[in-house]
């Protein structure tokens, strides 16, 4: 069952289409990484599937229905959460007190939203530093508490981009192992990624975006195969 | 909530003091403190917690001492009854104000703020028939000594306590620092940022608005060009609370208490006093420089500052 729609979605800002007539879907219960170069339309197509932005042409379907055009925080109650590339931390919160204000969304009391937090904290590994303000983490600590905080909202549906840029090798196997748990919770990913090494280990199907269109989707086998996305993207990488 | 003892002493001890017969003047700097620091805890709400800083509360300051004053002028009621009075005047405005001038993020919404205070007295000022415009309306006082306005200012001012202590430790609270913190994040964690800003500004505009009734009870004379005051309210209650400590919960206390004695002190100066708004501004201007957060918020920083220089003596 498909559980995201992308049906014809364009955003331009002026001349410049950063999103051309992109279609795919995302199912249920997998994780799908986006991944494309720099300035391919990424955050961008994020942004139009939370709300961010009103997208030019086309619609973004949850579960059959449109939410095209819908208020950033409607779409979160609606069940998708995200998280944000450069990083938003509340920075005069603590660690625990960002997460408890994503907890209360679907826990209006404070116990049972403390209830929530404390068990995100455990998950994503930051149960340590929960007294922290979250402006004196570290960058990894920080993209994780980006993870922790829209797990906090209980979605079913999560968006990350680009979790583990940055990430030191050790970093990046925790990651790793904390979208692996949130696959196994039964939450669908769409991912955005550069690491080809995560993306070939942690997703189910890939989408390939290259200026603002889709040029490739499928399994990582298959994309790793694919002439047009070597040389549009990997050829890069390899290159470098 | 964990520490109710604090709050309890300090209560008990203002509850204590017309016990030891203080003079008149004495009782009447603590009324005022008190009910600026009524005003500068609702202003807190919105701009320290919630992180829209208003440039406008004489407006519900004013709204609430014309609601007490026109339900005399007009309807011949006890000046009392403007507390519940302005209650749904106030709401009903800042309601209106919110819709309308909370979509409106950072220096927009300050510029709209410092409008509507501007526009309110402009229009009490015209409104001739209805207000008796720059003539004011005077009241009667009901008692001729302080005490009893001092325990009614201070009963108002531990309700508003209980109630901002309440809503900081709640959903609301952590939604409103959320919104000051990052209003995108916030957003995309599913807070309705706007409906949270509106609600900060109503709770926030009628406890204002009982600071003002009370002062038309208390002082027994309003006009326009006072209670509507961009200076001498507006930028007082914003002073309260920045010299205090923004978004903590003694700062506005601490700082009502100061302002309010510095006022007096600087006004009673010789030539120079009547300076004593420039002052103000001066003052201002060097707390955001070395206090940023205030006297409660930069405490630690204040602390060590003064033990490195009183060590070595
Ligand atoms: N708000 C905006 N206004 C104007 N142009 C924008 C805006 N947002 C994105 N763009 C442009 O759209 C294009 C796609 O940007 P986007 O951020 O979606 O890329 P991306 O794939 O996420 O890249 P990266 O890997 O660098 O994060 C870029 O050319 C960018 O400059
Ligand atoms: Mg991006």
């Amino acid at each position: 069952m498909s559980m995201l729609e992308i049906r014809k979605l364009s955003m331009f800002f002026g001349g410049l289409a950063a999103l051309h007539d992109v279609n795919f879907d995302v199912r249920q219960g997998e994780i799908l990484a986006l991944i494309g170069p720099n300035g391919a339309g990424k955050t961008t197509l994020f942004n139009c599937v939370n709300g961010f932005y009103n997208p030019s042409e086309g619609q973004v379907l949850f579960k059959g229905k449109p939410i095209t055009g819908l208020k950033p925080h409607k779409v979160c109650n609606l069940g998708i959460a995200r998280t944000f590339q450069v990083v938003k931390p509340l920075s005069r919160m603590s660690v625990f007190d960002n997460v408890l204000a994503s907890a209360f969304l679907r826990n209006p009391t404070r116990k049972g939203a403390e209830d929530v937090a404390d068990e995100v904290l455990h998950f994503t590994g930051l149960w340590d530093d929960r007294d922290q303000l979250s402006k004196g983490l570290p960058l990894g600590k920080r993209k994780r508490l980006e993870i922790a905080r829209a797990l906090a909202t209980q979605p079913e549906f999560l968006l990350l981009d680009e979790s583990f840029a940055g990430l030191n090798p050790a970093e990046l196997d925790v990651s790793i192992d904390i979208i692996r748990g949130i696959k196994q919770q039964g939450i669908t990913v769409m991912i955005i990624e550069h690491h080809m090494k995560v993306i070939m280990a942690i997703s189910d199907r890939i989408v390939v975006l290259n200026f603002g269109q889709k040029i490739a989707e499928g399994t990582p086998a298959e994309i790793s195969a694919n002439r047009q996305v070597v040389e549009a993207y990997l050829g890069e990488e390899h290159g470098a | 909530m964990k520490n109710n003892l604090a709050p309890l002493i300090v209560l008990a001890v203002l509850a204590a003091l017309p016990l030891l017969g203080l003079n008149s003047y004495v009782m009447h700097i603590l009324i005022l403190s008190i009910m600026w620091t009524l005003a500068g805890m609702a202003w807190n709400l919105l701009g320290g917690y919630c992180g829209q800083v208003s440039f406008g509360h004489a407006a519900f300051f004013g709204m609430g001492a014309y609601s007490a004053g026109l339900i005399h002028l007009h309807l011949g009621a006890s000046p009392w009854w403007g507390f519940l009075a302005s209650l749904p005047v106030v709401a009903l405005v800042a309601l209106g104000m919110g819709s309308v001038v909370l979509r409106l993020r950072g220096p927009y919404f300050v510029l709209a703020t410092l409008a509507i205070g501007e526009v309110l007295r402009i229009t009490c000022e015209n409104l001739t028939d209805f207000t008796k415009g720059t003539l004011g309306i005077m009241i009667t006082r009901t008692w001729v000594e302080k005490t009893q306005y001092y325990y009614i200012i201070l009963g108002l001012a531990a309700l508003a306590f209980i109630v901002c202590r309440v809503i900081v430790h709640s959903r609301w609270g952590y939604y409103f620092v959320a919104i000051r913190e990052d209003q995108d994040a916030a957003e995309s964690l599913g807070i309705d940022t706007t409906r949270y800003k509106t609600i900060a500004l109503t709770v926030s505009a009628m406890l204002t608005g009982l600071a003002g009734a009370f002062y038309t009870n208390y002082m027994g004379y309003i006009d326009p060009g006072v209670v509507f005051s961009l200076g001498e309210i507006s930028i007082l209650i914003i002073m309260v609370v920045m010299v205090g400590g923004v978004a903590t919960e003694w700062g506005p206390a601490l700082g009502a208490g100061i302002m309010v004695i510095l006022a007096e002190y600087i006004r009673s100066l010789p030539l120079i006093g009547v300076a004593y708004q420039t002052m103000f501004g001066v003052l201002l201007i060097v707390i955001i420089i070395y206090l940023p957060n205030g006297l409660v918020g930069d405490w630690p920083v204040l602390k060590r500052k003064l033990l490195r220089r009183g060590a070595p003596a």
